[in-house]
């Protein structure tokens, strides 16, 4: 058996048998995960459990960036066995949020796991503690003070709770309590029946990024119902996709003016904005892409004038942003606020499993439009852009280039474009037939960066689980890093910086 | 300096400078008109949400979570206009008929009198995101920025429900956020406001049924403004708040 699993490949949004999926014993699940992640381009992309009639089947998504390779795999915990087994994170940090959810959800016992707390506090949680009751890391000390923030913040963002531990002004610890946004979305996709609602959820896991989600949930559905879309189509979505990331970088750029008080900056990127998602809406009357994503079509085509709107759009926009960017970078009072605050070294990132720009601010090459290309991707060169210095300026300095490569790429996509602009597009089908009996996993890198569904059918093609993972359920560890030995005082911009979505961690 | 001209040039003015007249392009989904006397050949399961009744032949924009699909199966029977004035106070008005034409009103005579004449010089408002997607708060954000400036009309978002006239809730109210929405409705001193903003505060949206909400907190206060959309559009919810705060000149 362990030699066939071996060529146990998957490929992004390709779906698979479940009879294909391997079953390990606890001990070759273990050694085939410690395996995977001794790689530096192996990671775990999802690890969850399914409870079923014979009890509890683990499920491992395991990729490696530089071969392009996932790999999946499971293992069984029968209903009578004792709920307990030794936590993979007691010697792989990453699997801590993984783990918390499946103990949180199931009752299972991961002993020696270093960080055994509820993750989100779900309605159907074993525990039955209220949000709450949230046990909190604390140091007796009459040195120290605690500094609880939330879940209302003063601002207009979404709700989460964080408890400091300060000696004076000087953080030592940040503890991050989350689930206040839980609003059952797994549970949703499966109660909701038609393949409509589903979409819509998935464009509402975090609605600041609805092309992403949306995407991934769309692939997934195409993948288990065999549909094969027009290339036209293809780029199209990751036109849609680059815009998104180019609208919220620019937004968050403002907002990191803001907070250094560099009101021209705020102001002039809060502007910036503006013009990219009026594009998005004009081409499909929502402002932040909801709808324009749908398995099997569009309803909503792409056509000249679109193009010309939008190449008009990222002159114009491309000439204002290289100016305020440049003045914005330049700018002493913005450096000396961005410079090394917030540090974290790509050790860390390693350690507690960084995705997307959290990952490539501090050296870690981890981008799915690279290591898993999908849709437009599989048509272009993709290079992801890398910085090494890990703090608030890598984070804003990520953005600002990242702005500038997505323009690049969207003038590539639309040169391709061009070839295909003839085909003709579907629209979307209400239903889509899928495949009985299969497995399937889809993922995108939205602007956060990795997202990740995952779907089961059963014997007469019905989705009987659903997975979703957003890319912010590992990269909240990093924020809690970077606010060591920090001011208090530093962490709005840092908050900032990284800007985690609550929604799509809490579901 | 120089480049600081330069980007002050480029940047140029960006308010829009009627926010009353403004109009949002096509194809942007605002009110919908269902088409008069014709066939309504609509499924009751093609909207995702339930908002389309088809024996009443209504769709109730405080469910509707405005992906169009009726629209595009059926453009004889739903059109989705671009007209983004869809805030009320009444939430029966949110129930678009056969008969609907032209903006939504605000029913003057349900505004409760605390309200008029007090806030129509500056309101000061607390937002609360109760399972929100971040798209309406994102929304809310825009509402002061450069481009709708509603900060010109005295309407600002802050801090502290000790410093504000009222609460605008965005989201389905997770059952998590219940005790703390409620805290902080109860923070802010009275008289008060209520707004609910987006299709998911209002009915609960595509996250209606779900397990994991509590929405008791609008069985006990009462509501002063709805603001439709999935997110609301913020010339929907400047617009709606002008009409609630300036009835009083609004009924002449």
């Amino acid at each position: 058996m362990m030699e066939n699993i071996i060529n146990e490949l998957t490929t992004n949004g390709q779906s698979v048998s479940i009879d294909q999926i391997p079953k390990l014993s606890f001990e070759e699940l273990h050694d085939e995960i410690e395996k995977c992640v001794a790689e530096p381009d192996g990671h775990c992309i999802s690890y969850y459990a399914i409870q079923n009639e014979k009890g509890l089947t683990f499920i491992a998504c395991l990729a490696n960036d530089e071969s392009h390779s996932i790999r999946v795999i499971s293992c069984e915990m029968k209903a009578g066995e004792k709920k307990k087994t030794l936590a993979i994170s007691k010697n792989h940090f990453p699997f801590h949020v993984y783990e918390r959810e499946i103990s949180e959800n199931f009752g299972v016992d991961f002993f020696w796991h270093p960080w055994p707390k509820p993750l989100r506090f779900p309605y159907n949680a074993v525990h039955g503690r209220e949000i709450n009751e949230y046990p909190f890391y604390r140091i007796s000390s009459e040195e120290l003070h605690e500094v609880g923030v939330g879940p209302i913040h003063a601002g207009v963002i979404e709700p989460g709770h964080f408890r400091f531990i300060c000696n004076g002004e000087m953080v030592l610890h940040l503890e991050i309590q989350l689930g206040w946004q839980h609003r059952g979305v797994e549970t949703l996709m499966l109660q909701k029946a038609t393949l409509l609602q589903k979409n819509i959820i998935a464009e509402s896991i975090a609605g600041d990024t609805a092309i992403g989600h949306g995407l991934a949930f769309t692939q997934l559905i195409e993948g288990l119902g065999d549909i094969r879309i027009p290339k036209r189509v293809e780029i199209e979505r990751s036109i849609a996709l680059e815009l998104e990331r180019i609208a919220i970088h620019t937004g968050d750029l403002s907002a990191l003016c803001t907070d250094v008080a560099y009101q021209l900056g705020s102001s002039v990127f809060g502007a910036l904005r503006t013009p990219v998602i009026n594009f998005t809406q004009s081409w499909c009357g929502n402002r932040f892409g909801k709808g324009l994503i749908r398995p099997g079509g569009s309803n909503y085509i792409f056509r000249e004038n679109l193009r010309d709107n939008l190449n008009k759009m990222l002159d114009d926009f491309e000439v204002r942003f290289k100016a305020i960017a440049d003045r914005t970078f330049n700018l002493d009072s913005v450096l000396g606020r961005f410079e090394k605050i917030g540090h974290i070294t790509e050790k860390q990132v390693r350690m507690f499993g960084g995705v997307g720009m959290v990952a490539r601010m501090a050296g870690v090459r981890r981008d799915v439009r690279w290591s898993h290309p999908s849709s437009g991707y599989q048509y272009l060169d993709f290079d992801p852009v890398v910085l090494e210095s890990g703090d608030v300026m890598a984070r804003a300095l990520l953005r600002k280039l990242e702005v500038e490569q997505s323009i690049a790429y969207i003038r590539d996509l639309l040169t391709i474009w061009e070839e295909t602009k003839d085909q003709n597009i579907d629209s979307p089908p209400i239903n889509i037939k899928l495949k009985p009996n299969a497995f399937n996993l889809s993922m995108t890198e939205g602007w956060r960066g990795e997202i990740c569904h995952s779907a089961i059918t059963d014997e007469k093609g019905e989705i009987v689980h659903y997975k979703v993972k957003d890319p912010s359920i590992h990269n909240w560890m990093g924020l809690a890093l970077a606010l060591r030995n920090l001011e208090i005082s530093d962490f709005p911009i840092n908050n900032k910086s990284f800007d985690l979505s609550y929604c799509g961690h809490d579901l | 300096m120089l480049s600081e001209i330069k980007i002050l040039g480029q940047h140029g003015k960006q308010y829009i400078p009627d926010i009353r007249k403004a109009e949002v392009p096509s194809p942007f989904r605002g009110l919908p008109e269902i088409t008069k006397g014709s066939d309504f050949p609509i499924p009751e399961d093609l909207c995702p949400t339930g908002a389309i009744n088809t024996s009443l032949r209504t769709i109730d924009i405080g469910m509707c979570s405005f992906c169009g699909e009726c629209e595009h199966r059926f453009p004889e029977t739903i059109r989705f206009t671009n007209n983004h004035r869809t805030a009320t106070n009444d939430r029966n008005a949110l129930i678009i008929t056969e008969d609907q034409r032209g903006s939504i009103e605000l029913n003057p005579s349900l505004v409760r009198k605390e309200i008029i004449g007090v806030f129509g010089r500056s309101l000061k408002l607390r937002q609360v995101s109760a399972g929100g997607d971040n798209s309406a708060e994102l929304e809310l954000g825009a509402c002061g920025n450069v481009n709708f400036d509603m900060g010109r009309f005295g309407i600002e978002f802050v801090a502290s429900p000790r410093h504000a006239d009222g609460v605008v809730v965005t989201g389905p109210i997770s059952k998590n956020m219940s005790t703390a929405l409620e805290i902080c409705y109860t923070a802010v001193a009275d008289p008060k406001l209520l707004i609910l903003a987006g299709t998911d505060a209002i009915s609960g949206g595509i996250f209606a049924g779900s397990p994991a909400l509590d929405r008791s907190f609008l069985e006990s206060h009462k509501v002063d403004l709805y603001v439709p959309g999935n997110p609301p559009h913020p010339l929907t919810f400047i617009n709606g708040i002008l009409d609630l705060i300036q009835s009083k000149k609004h009924q002449k």
